[in-house]
């Protein structure tokens, strides 16, 4: 019983007084001490300061009630600071929070895998394209796009692709039906290549133009692990008075180290396109082993990448049809192209280019 | 194709380097060298090559062994081959070219009592049986054998006929209607009026320049020899060879454009070789040319040359000196032009052009080849200045908006094919009957292109169950085309397809399906994207033919955004779902999102937040089935209360204590003013307009339980 543990004063004197609220008060902080829970924090805050059977509300209509008026002050003061300790016990007590017994009553396994929400993954293809294309923002080049199903003139004729000329043969092209009766430059096609966009840009602005031109092209070429008769490029055409084959050099060198890391070298060699003159195929150092050597350089330390070339005369020269500022005797250009399926391939070690296109979930999935 | 060092060193008396230096020398140079394979003690290697198809000049052994010489400054050996003295003949033999446009020159020797026997090593210079070893290139008799040495040494494809088979002379002429022809694979052919032939005086002998014919071959019994070597034009070679599907080395260096000067050395090897197995010459050389296409190759006007333009379009070089006169000088020099000072010291040539080398036509050419051989990684990197600003596509940013919006809305960024079949544009073009078909399609599946991205989208889902993937996100940002074939129209849509559960990833969580609804809300954060002045969906009857076939009429929507339809989506038509052997509910949509381009990206603007206490009062509401939500939602709206600062439908359900015909719904509703706290009596205000006005909308208070 409570009532049990309150004890009858022997006297109101000061030594008595003083006996009797240190035991109260010792009472009180090892009772608080051991409490644990929201529970036992209530029926302590109950046990002392509870309004009906609360010992200070015991202490104050036993002790403070009987008391002589002279001995009044004295109980009162001390019986206010029994309070305060109690009510400051309280407070620790209830700031501790639940016990650690209680806590750990709510114990969860925690290696149990994380409830993740999914989160989309930007296509490997869009990413490599922004990744290219970003770097060439930073030297100036601007987004140029034009139509997927392009005429034979910009495809081709243009790109100074004769009519009849056996560099045809090297692009097999999808072609849209019914074209045989109209004149060869309207016939419509999947474009081969992005390349008719250059033609495209300079028919619209005079010179200087830093253009770079991300798109999906089309061949037709049988599926096998590194071909599709879709897939996409990034080109490029910088044209301006004085732009000259070391700028084209520099430019590129600048660009590949940008995309794969400053230790990458560069290395041209002649090649062949009929849009460029002269033309360069362009080889980087093996970014899997450093330019020593492995499988996937073939043992060579370089891997070709992208082909390049200044751009041909004969190209301004259509260009010059319609912005007669296309003057190859006054200005000068060079002009770029990389499949953009490869990069991605090598950057994130894919072998089979046919994943790009099939809307694998899983595959996908990796490049959240 | 093969290349031996043994050969080439034949014509290099002075070439010091190895194999190996050679080859990377040679593929610095754009005479690309894939492999280098050593060929044992004194037979040097064998290269395999891979030149690009505008340096048809340098695929044989003279070709590759004069860019060695250029490259080194070395001299080349000429070829020389003497022939016996010829016994005169009667009379000359005779050549005719009729087809003065096709034909550029015509050379032909009569050999007389020759053997047809195996190929040895003739004498230095036709060593045709150990260089054939060595190349693993299949020995025939001496007399194929000789045009085949012929071809690997110079490039220059040459013919022998059996002579007694020719009746009459030569006539290079274009074949006649219906005439046919044996060629030597054995195919009887029906030429066309447009092939070029050599012909007799009675009949065709050879597809000119591309395949011999099999009634005038060289057999074991053949005893005199016509040799044939001579110059046809590209085009014409190019249609013959198409025309009969037949790609022949022949075909293919005269396509691309043979040396006219070639054909009397070419002539003269072959002579040499078949004569040192005996036989005689019979009459000097005929050699017949058209003026008209010797000026156009062989005799081709000098192309002016300067520095100051080599400079211009190569820039700057390491090497401090860069590109000299001298250098000019060296390197066309050695690849055979001839190199005229215009005036003595000015930077200025005059260049005549090799032969072999129609791929050289003008000055950009010629300063080609000095960056070629002078070394392209001789040239320093430079970055050139510019001035001018970056551009943006117009769209790119409201592209980017849509992609971010359905990546965070947890959708993989699929690629689909640009083709469809044409059931499938059928059913799902925008418009109908504008669907464009490819004129060679990879196949039936791929027959047309694609007029919306949803077959696509279906395709990728399908695939994913049938590898047992069974939650499915994806969207695709993509090109889709309509029009004619005449003038074929491309514009970007979105295109979405989901099925599956929610959450997909967790132990704790149960899954549920995804629905409709998770769509609708995935459009709604799309459209949200876009500053516009109204949104609604709606929905057709089945038998008003709006909606498109591939939705299930009742589990689909329109999405309509200033008035302008931007798309359709909801739950695959069943019997679409079956066809494609789909078992689970397949979610699908489509957005014109050109027409979304034309809005402006929504610019977020920020409002004063109320520092006033926002009272929630719900209101359970009950409607009849034919009461869709829009109708208290529309009600709501047109209270127009300051004070009423968010409302929404909180809980659907259906209760059997209802009315028949009848569902609620729990509607809460949210007051709060910017300026005061709101008293009881203005809640119990609005309190009675909600009822009110719900009430017109065919809504009633839910008796209090």
């Amino acid at each position: 019983m409570i009532d049990a543990s309150i004890p009858e004063l022997p006297d109101y004197g000061e030594a008595a007084l003083e006996q009797a609220f240190a035991a109260l008060e010792a009472s009180a902080r090892t009772a608080a001490a051991n409490l644990s829970g929201e529970a036992q924090v209530e029926t302590f805050r109950l046990e002392w300061l509870g309004r009906k059977q609360g010992r200070l509300n015991e202490i104050s209509s036993r002790w403070l009630k009987g008391a002589p008026p002279e001995a009044k002050k004295a109980l009162g003061v001390r019986f206010n600071a029994l309070k305060t300790v109690v009510e400051g016990l309280l407070e620790q007590a209830a700031g501790a929070g639940p016990s650690d017994a209680a806590l750990k009553a709510e114990a969860i396994d925690i290696t149990l895998p994380g409830t993740r929400r999914l989160t989309g993954a930007e296509h490997p293809i869009t990413k490599t394209l922004n990744e290219i294309v970003s770097v060439f923002a930073a030297l100036g080049y601007s987004v140029g796009v034009g139509p997927e199903v392009e005429t034979d003139f910009y495809n081709f004729e243009s790109m100074n692709f004769p009519p009849g000329h056996p560099a045809r043969d090297t692009q097999d092209t999808l072609v849209v039906a019914n074209q045989e009766r109209r004149p060869l430059r309207d016939r419509l096609l999947l474009r081969t290549h992005t390349s008719p966009v250059q033609m495209r840009t300079m028919e619209q602005q005079p010179p200087p133009v830093r253009i770079v031109i991300p798109g999906k092209v089309h061949r037709n070429d049988a599926a096998d692990a590194t071909h599709s008769p879709i897939f996409h490029q990034v080109e490029g055409l910088c044209v301006d008075t004085n732009i000259t084959f070391s700028d084209l050099k520099g430019t590129l060198d600048h660009a590949m180290k940008a995309l794969f890391g400053s230790s990458v070298k560069t290395r041209f060699f002649p090649s062949f396109f009929p849009f460029t003159e002269p033309s360069a195929d362009v080889q980087i150092s093996c970014i899997f082993c450093g330019g020593k050597g492995c499988r996937k350089c073939k043992q060579s330390g370089w891997i070709e990448l992208l082909g390049c070339g200044m751009v041909d005369p004969g190209v301004f020269a259509f260009a010059a049809q319609k912005q007669p500022a296309y003057d190859p005797k006054k200005i000068s250009g060079f002009a770029f192209g990389m499949g953009v399926e490869r990069i991605a391939m090598m950057k994130y070690g894919i072998s089979e280019i046919g994943q790009f296109y099939a809307g694998d979930m899983r595959f996908l999935g990796q490049f959240a | 194709m093969k290349i031996l060092t043994k050969w080439l060193r034949a014509y290099l008396p002075g070439l010091s380097v190895n194999d190996a230096q050679l080859a990377e020398d040679l593929t610095l140079r754009g005479i690309a060298v894939e492999g280098v394979y050593d060929l044992g003690a004194g037979n040097g290697s064998l290269y395999e090559m891979d030149i690009t198809t505008n340096r048809v000049d340098a695929m044989n052994h003279y070709g590759v062994a004069r860019e060695a010489a250029t490259i080194y400054g070395l001299e080349l050996k000429p070829l020389e081959f003497s022939l016996p003295a010829a016994k005169p003949a009667a009379q000359p033999f005779s050549v005719a070219i009729e087809a003065q446009d096709l034909c550029g020159r015509f050379t032909a020797q009569v050999l007389r009592g020759v053997t047809i026997t195996e190929s040895r090593d003739w004498f230095p210079g036709a060593e045709v049986a150990s260089y054939f070893a060595l190349l693993d290139q299949k020995k025939i008799s001496n007399a194929v054998d000789a045009t085949n040495y012929a071809w690997l040494a110079m490039g220059h494809p040459t013919h022998a006929f059996d002579l007694d088979k020719i009746e009459g002379g030569i006539v290079v002429r274009r074949a006649r209607k219906g005439e046919k022809l044996k060629t030597l694979d054995g195919m009887e052919r029906v030429l066309d009026p447009e092939d070029l032939v050599v012909a007799d005086h009675k009949k065709a002998l050879a597809l000119a320049g591309v395949m011999g014919g099999w009634d005038t071959m060289i057999t074991p019994e053949t005893k005199n020899v016509l040799v044939e070597a001579a110059w046809f034009e590209p085009m014409a070679v190019r249609q013959t060879a198409r025309r009969h599907g037949l790609h022949t080395d022949a075909s293919h260096r005269f396509e691309r454009g043979a040396d006219f000067a070639a054909a009397p050395t070419a002539s003269r090897l072959v002579s040499a070789i078949l004569l040192a197995g005996g036989g005689s010459v019979e009459g000097e050389l005929v050699d017949v040319r058209v003026p008209a296409l010797e000026d156009r190759t062989a005799r081709r006007k000098p192309v002016a040359l300067q520095l100051s333009e080599v400079q211009r379009i190569l820039g700057t070089t390491l090497d401090a000196e860069g590109i000299t006169a001298q250098t000019v000088e060296a390197v066309l020099g050695g690849l055979g032009c001839g190199v005229q000072a215009a005036s003595a010291g000015t930077g200025s040539w005059l260049v005549t052009l090799p032969s072999w080398r129609l791929d050289l036509e003008r000055e950009i050419d010629l300063i080609e080849e000095v960056a070629r051989v002078y070394g392209y990684n001789r040239f320093a990197n430079t970055l050139p200045a510019f001035a001018g600003g970056v551009q943006a596509l117009p769209w790119a940013a409201k592209e980017a908006a849509a992609r971010t919006t359905m990546l965070a809305a947890g959708f993989h960024e699929a690629i689909a094919s640009t083709f469809c079949s044409a059931a499938e544009a059928a059913q799902t073009a925008q418009q109908p009957g504008q669907v464009v078909p490819l004129g060679n399609p990879l196949s039936e599946e791929a027959g047309v292109l694609r007029p919306s991205l949803v077959p696509g989208m279906l395709t990728m889902v399908a695939g994913n169950l049938n590898r047992d993937v069974s939650d499915v996100r994806l969207f695709e940002l993509g090109t889709v085309f309509s029009g004619t074939t005449e003038k074929v129209e491309e514009r970007p849509a979105l295109g979405l397809a989901a099925t599956g559960a929610i959450p997909q990833d967790s132990a704790l969580h149960a899954a549920r399906q995804i629905d409709f609804h998770d769509v609708k809300g995935v459009v709604e954060q799309v459209l949200g994207n876009f500053e516009a002045r109204g949104l609604y969906f709606d929905r057709f009857p089945a038998d008003a033919g709006i909606t498109p076939e591939w939705l299930h009429p009742y589990r689909s929507a329109r999405a309509v955004v200033d008035g302008v339809t931007v798309g359709w989506f909801g739950q695959l038509h069943p019997r679409e779902a079956s066809a494609r052997k789909i078992r689970q509910a397949v979610l699908v949509g489509e957005l014109y999102i050109d027409r979304l381009y034309k809005l402006p990206l929504r610019k977020p603007a920020a409002r004063e937040l109320s520092r006033f206490q926002p009272v929630r009062r719900d209101f359970s509401l009950v409607l009849d089935e034919s009461v869709a939500w829009e109708a208290v939602d529309q009600a709501m709206a047109e209270l127009r209360i300051p004070e009423l600062v968010d409302w929404r439908v909180r809980e659907v359900f259906r209760d059997p204590r209802l009315g028949k015909g009848e569902y609620s719904l729990l509607l809460g509703a949210t007051f709060q003013a910017a300026d005061r706290t709101l008293r009881e009596e203005e809640l119990q205000g609005f309190h009675a307009r909600v009822v009110e006005a719900v009430g017109k909308a065919g809504a009633r208070l839910r008796a209090q339980a």
